[in-house]
């Protein structure tokens, strides 16, 4: 039933970037469908052997859409070896770079990737329908939307320096303090950022009320959800303990300290993608599918700590309490950008916010360290284990995209069931195709290599291991 | 030159962290000025369904070669392009992703997809449908001829802007001191 014997050949090769195989069976009908990732680079091999305080250098090189998610997990994994808790202004800073990264990340997503489909039309223009063609149709948005990113872009910079691979956390804390004019000039830009953040919540839920039919069927499918909150359920973003909820919002396990990850979360791997597919142990595989992200933490949780994100929170929840269609992803990720800019808010008008008391002595202790982050993505792991000289001996990393890989898979999947009739591929199904795996926004670096729009290719392949049909763009 | 008078320009993300491309982004709102003097024809940032890879006027290149896919997507670009610049560390010298040189190949897949701790259900990957990495990663210019070198891990936005406005002007961009600063 596998794919043996699948050419593609040197023109499609060229946009091979993510690849898609449908596979049917004897009769015709959807049997399988795989979302394969083509990239390997080895960071679990080639760290070994370097100082642990070079790692939040290394690793953030993993993905420069979320460098700083990585710099954090990373930081904090060597916090955990040094066996110190940071000072609480190196805490804030850090959050404060984070909720920046929240901002420009989601911003991205919403305005550059998403926006276009919803206001362009998923059928319009392909040439035109990205963010160039956003600013030929709706200038004003798209310059708000533009702006925005680079809000979150400035925020980055002013705390950690600049703005795409920031060295600013290290082992301890961090290794510059904040001034009060930096301070107030990123408190002047609030208003605005606030106000694009209105204004995208607002198309969407504009979006969601005149489409309701689709959204709500868009690859909607049940699985279970993971992600940190705080001690009391509410969302979290840069340090609390794991929650794993199922379908229906029932917590399987809860406060899982991060460093017991791995008695709760396992991999597997597939022949056919470079991506590993993370499944909760206890469940086993593939059962123990579960999502991450925007939609999972929104859904594990029982409140948000900040009043505007939470007011939006209780509309997202009045259909129900948990929500399943995937395109219930980007009303949750603005939602979050909408914390995150009420964070940003709280960070600096905190009066520690620019004290100088920033980092703690960073000397290996432990020799084995695990820091957890919810990046834009979803949750990221990094674990290092140190020999006493504090160089690494192994590493694992478990990335956000990672622990969407099964539900991306089943989102194609049903997809293909709609879209695949008489052993042919419907014209539509690669627009709606690329629109399930962009709710999952993966940040394909961390696994491939498309900020989104992904050049693409579809193959039927047949029980006996042919190709009977194929699309591709 | 395309019809319209507009530079043509393809970008391409190979092996790297797509940090290169954030760092276009970068530019902000200068990208309106910028799409009035040139069209994106292929990149990872726009929404293309040709068929085949256009011949253009620049290719940017992020990120180095890691596997036979890359090596021949940029090989087809380099054919297709007048200028292609090298864009940031991992496309100049190879950077991060070149670190595993230093391993086996088959060690580096080994450990990723059966010693990790987390790592259940092992195998390594090998269906055909996945490219076959190569046994090193490679900067750019052991692979194809390259035309100018941005170094950078990213190089700064106003940098990558300095060399598009000197390219739309004609001329090759002389990077000095104070536009190779990125800090």
């Amino acid at each position: 039933m596998t794919s043996k014997t699948i050419l593609i050949n040197p023109v499609t090769r060229i946009e091979g970037h993510a690849k898609i195989t449908i596979h049917i069976d004897a009769r015709g009908n959807v049997d399988d469908a795989r979302f394969h990732v083509v990239e390997f680079r080895g960071f679990e091999k080639f760290c070994e052997g370097r100082h642990y305080t070079e790692m939040p250098n290394i690793t953030p090189r993993t993905c420069g859409i979320c460098p700083v998610s990585h710099l954090l997990a990373s930081a904090k994994a060597c916090d955990a070896i040094t066996g110190r808790t940071i000072p609480r202004t190196a805490k804030m800073l850090r959050e404060l770079m984070h909720m920046g990264q929240f901002i420009q990340s989601h911003a991205l997503s919403f305005f550059h990737l998403s926006a276009p489909d919803m206001l362009l039309g998923f059928d319009s223009d392909p040439l035109k329908r990205n963010v160039i063609g956003l600013v030929a149709a709706a200038p004003e948005l798209a310059v708000k939307g533009v702006l925005l990113r680079k809000f979150g872009q400035e925020v980055i910079k002013a705390v950690a320096g600049r703005k795409v691979h920031p060295d600013f956390p290290v082992p301890g804390g961090v290794n510059k303090a904040l001034t009060a004019e930096q301070r107030d000039a990123m408190l002047k830009g609030m208003p605005a950022a606030f106000e694009t953040a209105k204004i995208a919540l607002d198309l969407l839920k504009g979006y969601h009320a005149k489409n309701l039919a689709e959204v709500e069927d868009f690859g909607n499918f049940d699985s279970n959800y993971m992600g940190i909150i705080q001690p009391d359920g509410a969302l979290e973003l840069y340090d609390g303990n794991l929650r794993f909820c199922n379908a229906k919002g029932e917590i399987i396990h809860d406060q899982v300290p991060n460093a017991k990850y791995l008695d709760y979360v396992a991999e597997a791997v597939e022949p056919w993608s470079y991506m590993k597919f993370p499944f909760i142990a206890k469940l086993g595989y593939p059962h123990g599918m579960y999502r991450v992200g925007p939609l999972a933490r929104l859904n594990i949780c029982s409140h948000i700590s900040t009043p505007l994100a939470n007011a939006e929170l209780k509309v997202w929840r009045e259909k129900r309490r948990v929500q399943t269609s995937s395109f219930y992803f980007h009303w949750a990720r603005l939602i979050e950008l909408l914390y995150g800019l009420e964070r940003v808010q709280q960070l600096l008008e905190d009066k520690e916010i620019t004290s100088t008391d920033i980092l703690v002595s960073n000397q290996p202790q432990d020799p084995v360290g695990v820091g957890i982050v919810e990046a834009p993505r979803g949750t990221l792991i990094h674990n290092y284990w140190v020999n006493k000289d504090g160089k690494v001996e192994k590493v694992n990393l478990i990335v956000s995209t990672g622990h969407n890989n099964l539900a991306m898979n089943k989102g194609v999947q049903h997809v293909a069931r709609k879209y695949v009739k008489a052993k042919k591929l419907k014209e539509g199904m690669l627009n709606r195709v690329e629109a399930v795996i962009r709710c999952y926004d993966p940040c394909l670096s961390c696994a491939t290599h498309a900020i989104g729009k992904m050049p693409m290719v579809v193959e039927l392949v047949d029980a006996d291991g042919s190709v009977v049909d194929c699309l591709r763009k | 030159m395309s019809t319209n008078g507009k530079v043509k320009v393809a970008t391409m993300w190979l092996s790297g962290c797509s940090g290169c491309h954030m760092s276009l982004l970068d530019i902000d709102e200068r990208i309106l000025e910028l799409v009035k003097h040139v069209d994106i024809l292929f990149s990872p940032i726009v929404d293309i369904k040709v068929k085949d890879m256009p011949y253009v006027d620049v290719g940017i290149v992020e990120g180095c070669v890691n596997n036979t896919d890359q090596e021949h997507e940029l090989k087809m670009l380099r054919e297709r392009c007048k200028v292609l610049i090298a864009l940031g560390d991992c496309a100049v010298t190879g950077n991060v992703p070149s670190l595993r040189n230093q391993f086996a190949l088959k060690e580096c897949l080994s450990r990723a997809y059966e010693q990790t701790e987390s790592t259940k259900i092992a195998c390594i990957p090998n269906d055909p449908i996945v490219p076959k990495l190569l046994p090193k990663a490679h900067p750019l210019q052991e692979i194809v001829k390259v035309d100018l070198h941005i170094p950078g891990c990213p190089p700064d936005a106003d940098c990558i802007w300095f060399a598009l406005t000197e390219l739309l002007a004609g001329r090759i961009p002389q990077f000095n001191e104070k536009n190779m600063r990125y800090d």
